[in-house]
């Protein structure tokens, strides 16, 4: 949190809390008793209220707080978390966010048509009850000496000592002293410091907690003492009224006081201070320029060791290996801050699986696994869109209405299941459905009518199931609001290809579909097996290589018609790189073959010489390069030297067209 | 880059085929000595090799190809003018290969004169136009056309 705009902190920090208030909110949905949720959702309204108004978010607080009131009740036990209920907070956290992050565009009638509802339910008899006073005659009045200091550099970060101030006089009858013991002489008087601490005796039914929560924003770096003074009740000091815009569309006063938090609710509150004291919000740019610079001295590095690679002096050596650890922990502690789980990018879906059932009229059943598993920042926004085009297909196409599922044996709500989990360097991400699965017949009808595959071609289950990846490419019968016009799945495979990723498709007939991606950890180094193509260098990344073989000199001397290599059994066609690239220099004597495979395709890279092991920092290549098959990338090796990193899929696909070749003739 | 107009245009010039070439000394980043070259295969010629600046995987442009001159091997003299155009509104940082780097000079915009259309051995569409400087014609490109038209 360093300087800028503080309402950009604040609409960061609101975006956080909405998203954790709407999947409290699916969670209270699915069950309706459960506590942890509803203070969750409490928690998040009474947060974005209170900073909401603090940072001149008027409309958004005052709408939030009617929200909020309506939650306390929920916790008070007097509403009950109902389906309709829910409703109305999802639409309702909705209209924060635009009120937050676009006011201008809030349509008014939204906040009272929510506002009605929110009446509607509540009961306005209930309703009017007026909740603080009631417990202000619970909680005797007691006094608070409090003694605040700002840090010097707090109104340059935006804080507003008078807010606070104000804050603090709207809970009881304060007097307020300024400590001015501190104040440097003129001279050295820094004029955007701030200087000044306060003393407030404060007379007040609140308990300390709440005083507390006055300084939630700053309390890190705020010096503040709170100690109880000798009740002393004084006659004559009344509560002062608070002022508080309220729009009165809740029928009946509402409360004049922001309900003050139980006891158990202060502790959990100063639980959840702890952590965020520990972290810091950094812009993702920075977090990218972080990874370049690493990935500058990754490739310095290992420039360095070549360059001593021949040295004798025993001292420079290790200089290098000692560099060599730094860079190496640099490089994974840069990668690790990067790293996010997958959390945030699955709850997203509960709300998409939700809404979306209701629109189809399906029951359906959303649940997942390893969410705990992390991915790099940037590879989780990318996966958003794909994935909701999978959730959709899986919605609409993959699972049946209730009771076609009950006539074929099935339960009658259908299930969907989110997991992730690590595979070595790669992450798997499925998805998968328990509907009627992927119609092969209609695929390959489909695929022939727009001679995709030659009519009755032999094809395995998944490479027909990878025609559905294919542009322009449905076989949805009707057109629907949410999927089948044959635009998704292509932008899929397109999304995933640009992440390195592979997408592996299985599908049971009348026992659903499951699609599996595979995904590298993170966008900016992979490792790569560094080969030698005439005189050129390329980078073949690793996760892709199976295994190398030298090729043996009957399959060499054969016609070139004929690319294909047995390898303990299984036919694998092979491509000759030096063909590919039009290699001019004569090739070596003993020429290998690199095994690779996307999905369930081998195809075996013709080579020079396999050099070994490469960590691969990934520069994309320039807007000139765009029309470049065969590469998705470049990297800059130890001795200086550009090499080129191959594009896996479109090389397996290059050696799979020339199988299909084959098996046409 | 002001090229017509009456301001003087700040240009760096480059011997590229025995001609004199001009381009925007503005858009010049740096100009480096010949470095190893990355054959891109598969690449149109005008950028069949990538190069290194500084970290950077940047393309490395023959000029020599468009304007269908003579690709001579490189010399003592030949230098590589790494250059940031505008592609799409991206800026987008190339090497040219140039056989020898003169000098950064101020060309006078009055004595620009627009392309002749005939007289020319090259297409009038990549030349921004024709420069003077005391008996010399110096060739201004127009270095985005050259990269996106083909």
């Amino acid at each position: 949190m360093t300087g800028g705009d503080p309402g950009q902190v604040f609409r960061e920090e609101a975006a956080e809390l909405l998203a954790d208030l709407e999947s409290a909110l699916l969670r209270l949905e699915q069950n309706p008793t459960d506590r942890e949720p509803l203070d969750t959702a409490f928690r998040a309204l009474h947060t974005i209220k209170g900073s909401g108004s603090m940072f001149g978010f008027e409309a958004a607080a005052s709408f939030t707080h009617h929200l909020e009131s309506a939650f306390d009740r929920m916790r008070k036990g007097e509403l009950a978390a109902t389906t309709a209920m829910i409703g109305i907070a999802l639409a309702a956290k909705d209209h924060i966010r635009i009120l937050i992050e676009d006011p201008a565009s809030a349509d008014p009638a939204v906040v009272d048509g929510i506002l009605a509802r929110l009446a509607d339910l509540s009961g306005s008899a209930a309703m009017s009850a007026p909740l603080g006073r009631e417990r202000d005659d619970e909680e005797s009045r007691a006094s608070w000496r409090v003694r605040f200091r700002l840090a010097p550099d707090a109104l340059e970060r935006g804080t507003n000592p008078l807010l606070l101030l104000d804050e603090l006089r709207g809970l009881g009858e304060a007097k307020i002293v300024a400590l001015t013991d501190d104040v440097p002489p003129l001279e050295a008087l820094e004029p955007t410091s701030c200087h000044i601490g306060w003393e407030l005796i404060l007379t007040t039914t609140h308990p300390r907690s709440t005083i507390e929560d006055v300084f939630i924003f700053v309390i890190d770096e705020t010096e503040l003492t709170i100690e109880p003074m000798s009740a002393m009740p004084e006659p004559g000091a009344e509560q002062e009224p608070v002022p508080m815009p309220v729009t009165a569309m809740v029928a009946g006063p509402v409360p004049s006081k922001e309900p003050a938090p139980s006891k158990a609710d202060g502790a959990a509150e100063k639980g959840r201070a702890q952590p965020a004291a520990n972290s810091i919000r950094v812009p993702a740019e920075r977090l990218d320029d972080l990874m370049d610079q690493v990935g500058e001295l990754v490739i310095a590095h290992a420039r360095l060791k070549q360059l001593i690679s021949d040295s004798v002096d025993l001292q420079i050596k290790s200089v290098t290996e000692e560099i060599e650890r730094l860079s190496n922990g640099l490089r994974d502690i840069t990668m690790g801050i990067r790293m996010v789980p997958v959390e945030s990018l699955f709850g997203r879906f509960r709300r998409l699986v939700r809404d979306l059932s209701q629109e189809l009229g399906k029951d359906v059943a959303l649940t997942m696994s390893g969410e705990e598993t992390e991915l790099d920042k940037t590879m989780i926004e990318r996966l958003n869109d794909p994935l909701v085009h999978i959730i959709r297909n899986s919605l609409d196409h993959g699972l049946e209405p209730a009771a076609e599922r009950v006539a074929a044996g099935k339960a009658p709500q259908g299930r969907i299941h989110l997991s992730a989990r690590h595979a070595g360097t790669r992450v798997l991400m499925t998805i998968r459905d328990d509907g009627r699965g992927l119609d092969r017949d209609r695929i390959r009808a489909k695929a022939e009518e727009q001679e995709l595959i030659p009519p009755g071609a032999k094809l395995s289950d998944a490479e027909l199931f990878q025609l559905i990846f294919h542009p322009g490419f449905s076989t949805a019968r009707t057109l629907t609001s949410v999927s089948g016009r044959g635009i998704g799945m292509d932008v899929v495979k397109r999304t995933i290809d640009g992440l390195r990723g592979t997408i592996e498709v299985s599908s049971l007939p009348g026992g659903g579909t499951e699609i599996t991606l595979g995904l590298p950890l993170t966008l900016a180094i992979i490792d790569g097996l560094l080969v030698r193509v005439g005189q050129g260098r390329y980078v073949i990344p690793l996760f892709a290589v199976e295994e190398c073989v030298e090729l043996p000199a009957d399959v060499e001397r054969r016609h070139a018609n004929r690319n294909f290599l047995n390898i303990r059994g299984a036919l694998v066609p092979f491509l000759r790189l030096r063909d590919s690239f039009a290699v001019r220099h004569p090739p070596d004597p003993y020429q290998k073959i690199v095994i690779i495979s996307s999905g369930d395709k081998r195809v075996g890279l013709v080579v020079d010489q396999v050099l070994g092991d490469h960590q691969t920092v990934i520069k994309s290549m320039s807007k000139l390069h765009a029309g470049v098959a065969n590469f998705s990338g470049a990297t800059i090796l130890g001795d200086g030297s550009v090499a080129l990193i191959l594009d896996i899929a479109q090389i397996v696909a290059a050696g799979q067209t020339q199988e299909l070749r084959r098996e046409a003739c | 880059m002001a090229v017509t107009g009456t301001e003087t245009f700040e240009a760096l010039t480059l011997g590229l085929g025995g001609e004199i070439f001009a381009i925007d000394a503005n858009s010049v980043h740096e100009i480096l000595d010949i470095v190893p070259q990355t054959e891109v295969p598969g690449a149109p010629p005008l950028v069949g090799h990538l190069i290194n600046v500084r970290g950077k995987v940047v393309p490395l442009a023959d000029l020599r190809i468009r304007f269908g001159m003579e690709r001579t091997p490189p010399t003592i003299d030949t230098r590589i003018v790494v250059v940031e155009i505008l592609l799409d509104d991206e800026p987008t940082v190339v090497g040219l290969l140039a056989d020898k780097v003169h000098e950064v000079t101020g060309i006078a915009g009055a004595s620009i004169e627009d392309t002749p259309d005939i007289g020319m051995r090259w297409n009038p569409d990549l030349i921004k136009g024709i420069g003077k400087r005391g008996d010399d014609f110096i060739v201004i490109p127009d270095i985005v056309r050259i990269f996106t038209t083909h």
